[in-house]
């Protein structure tokens, strides 16, 4: 599993994945797999939030509040979710 | 890092969240089996067990909480008439169920018909990976029905089911045997500790692991990895130096609860007994009434003393162990648990140990042993108990957090703070 993802074109959340916010962030539970994740940080339930409505998620960390130098740390939370299939790139959408 | 995330995951989880992340939920007290060991002394069904729309009442709860899933037990759930029309009506309102059953149900007509829902699972219970170990605790013919179920759902297409054995003294030597029956269904093997509850306090002095069982234990799920679920059962084997895969920590009333057969929602899976009664699912408040306001809820979110277990390097391991474990043997619930790696429970157990123990509050068992009650073990009469009592082996899926890889929390799958 790649530790990072590329930040730089369309991802979304999986159809049959539910975000339950927190306030150390969030649960995820992917009701198919039924895998449950832990977010750690309220940024990246708001990353995971509105995914699927940005561009890319560069767009979606910094409109969360990521600094760029804490974009690497957020990549490697993405990938964690994208190897946990709760997240996908968009079809055609590669930037 | 933000201010939110200095605290660690574990700690947020200690001082309890709004809403389960999951729950046990024993539907019936009602069994055709008399498991020498049930944790919830299941037999008979309790009259005053919640109707159909109660039921379905909380599972719409449930979904408002966002709870995501719930363990289902009992008993043995498949028994109640309306047991698939609650499982449709969970997964009509986003509560994915995961249910135990000994596999008397689960015929060819119901395997498909589970291999056709998107969010259930299944967990069969054998706790042998012999008809001869598993039916002296079980029942006879219990190892065979149960064999028979995991064929029917692997011919179905379930897919990947749960196998799940609580580990005693006599199974504890088929550790590959087990796992090679779950490989065979291609199902996953769920092994969780045996606790002094329910009827297992009668029987936990005499199936409980030996202290050479419990390190061969801890071994063997180190090597295992996440093939093997535990449902985080075997913190308390953390103070060995090495921690198995999980949360490792009890989840009691901040993450996890029980709902028994009439509505009760005990703060553990482990102890159906007064002490740890929270609330009723019929109160004005409902469940979550219950989880957000119970008196007893809010003190076990509090930081929690270590007791006699202060002075030891590997608290912060095990953090006391289980307080079921520690509650139903007669000992401080601040302090070592029973089955203590460094011994610490056994000396406590002798100190401590030789009053009379709590008897579960609830104690549905059958009256009169059947045909096919276990043999080998003392069979159990019903002990003249005052209230209540609680869940069943099988729903041992429901541990504190559970740390599987699949259902429930599991802190390694969980995100690294960014």
């Amino acid at each position: 599993m790649s530790a990072h993802i590329d930040l730089d074109r369309a991802w979304r959340l999986d159809s049959q994945v539910a975000l339950r916010p927190e306030r150390f962030g969030a649960l995820a539970y992917h009701f198919g797999t039924r895998r449950l994740s832990f977010l750690k940080d309220r940024r990246l339930h708001e990353v995971a939030r509105t995914l699927g409505t940005r561009a890319t998620a560069r767009e979606a960390c910094l409109a969360a509040g990521v600094c760029e130098q804490e974009m690497p740390r957020f990549a490697r939370a993405l990938a964690s979710l994208a190897a946990a299939g709760m997240i996908h790139p968009q079809k055609g959408a590669s930037a | 890092m933000s201010a939110a995330t200095a605290r660690s995951l574990v700690e947020h989880f200690e001082a309890g969240l709004d809403a389960p992340i999951c729950l046990t939920w024993e539907l019936t007290y009602a069994c055709n089996l008399a498991c020498a060991h049930c944790l919830s002394s299941s037999g008979r069904r309790d009259p005053r067990e919640l109707s159909t729309r109660e039921c379905k009442a909380v599972i719409e709860e449930l979904q408002r909480m966002q709870v995501f899933y719930v363990n289902i037990g009992g008993g043995e759930p498949t028994v109640r008439r309306d047991f698939w029309e609650l499982l449709d009506h969970a997964q009509a309102h986003d509560v994915g169920v995961k249910f135990s059953t000994n596999g008397s149900r689960i015929d060819a007509q119901a395997a498909a018909r589970l291999a056709a829902c998107d969010y259930v699972d299944v967990q069969i219970s054998i706790d042998g990976a012999t008809a001869e170990v598993n039916d002296a605790v079980r029942g006879q013919g219990s190892f065979q029905t149960a064999v028979d179920a995991m064929s029917n759902l692997a011919e179905a297409g379930f897919g990947e089911f749960k196998v799940s054995t609580v580990l005693t003294r006599e199974n504890a030597g088929q550790l590959d045997a087990l796992k090679a029956i779950a490989d065979r269904f291609g199902a996953q093997l769920r092994l969780t500790r045996l606790r002094p509850s329910g009827r297992g306090a009668q029987v936990w002095d005499q199936l409980r692991l030996t202290a050479e069982q419990q390190r061969e234990v801890h071994a063997w799920l180190l090597a295992q990895g996440e093939q093997v679920l535990t449902g985080d059962s075997f913190f308390h084997l953390s103070a060995y130096g090495q921690a198995l895969p999980g949360l490792n920590m009890c989840g009691a009333g901040r993450v996890v609860c029980l709902i028994d057969p009439v509505g009760d929602v005990y703060a553990c899976p482990f102890a159906i007994h007064e002490q740890f009664l929270a609330g009723n699912v019929r109160e004005p408040g409902g469940f979550a009434g219950v989880w957000r306001d119970s008196a007893l809820l809010r003190e076990l979110r509090e930081p929690q003393s270590a007791g006699a277990c202060g002075s030891c390097g590997f608290f912060d391991a095990c953090r006391g162990g289980c307080m079921a474990a520690k509650f139903f043997t007669g000992l401080p619930l601040q302090g070592p648990d029973p089955e203590c790696v460094l011994g610490h429970g056994e000396r406590a157990l002798a100190a401590h140990g030789k009053g009379p123990r709590p008897m579960p509050s609830v104690d549905m068992s059958k009256r009169r042993p059947s045909r096919r009650a276990p043999r080998r073990l003392p069979v159990i009469e019903s002990p003249p108990s005052p209230v209540i009592e609680s869940p069943p082996s099988r729903l041992c899926d429901q541990s504190p957090v559970g740390p599987d890889r699949r259902e429930p929390a599991h802190a390694s799958t969980g995100l690294r703070a960014p």
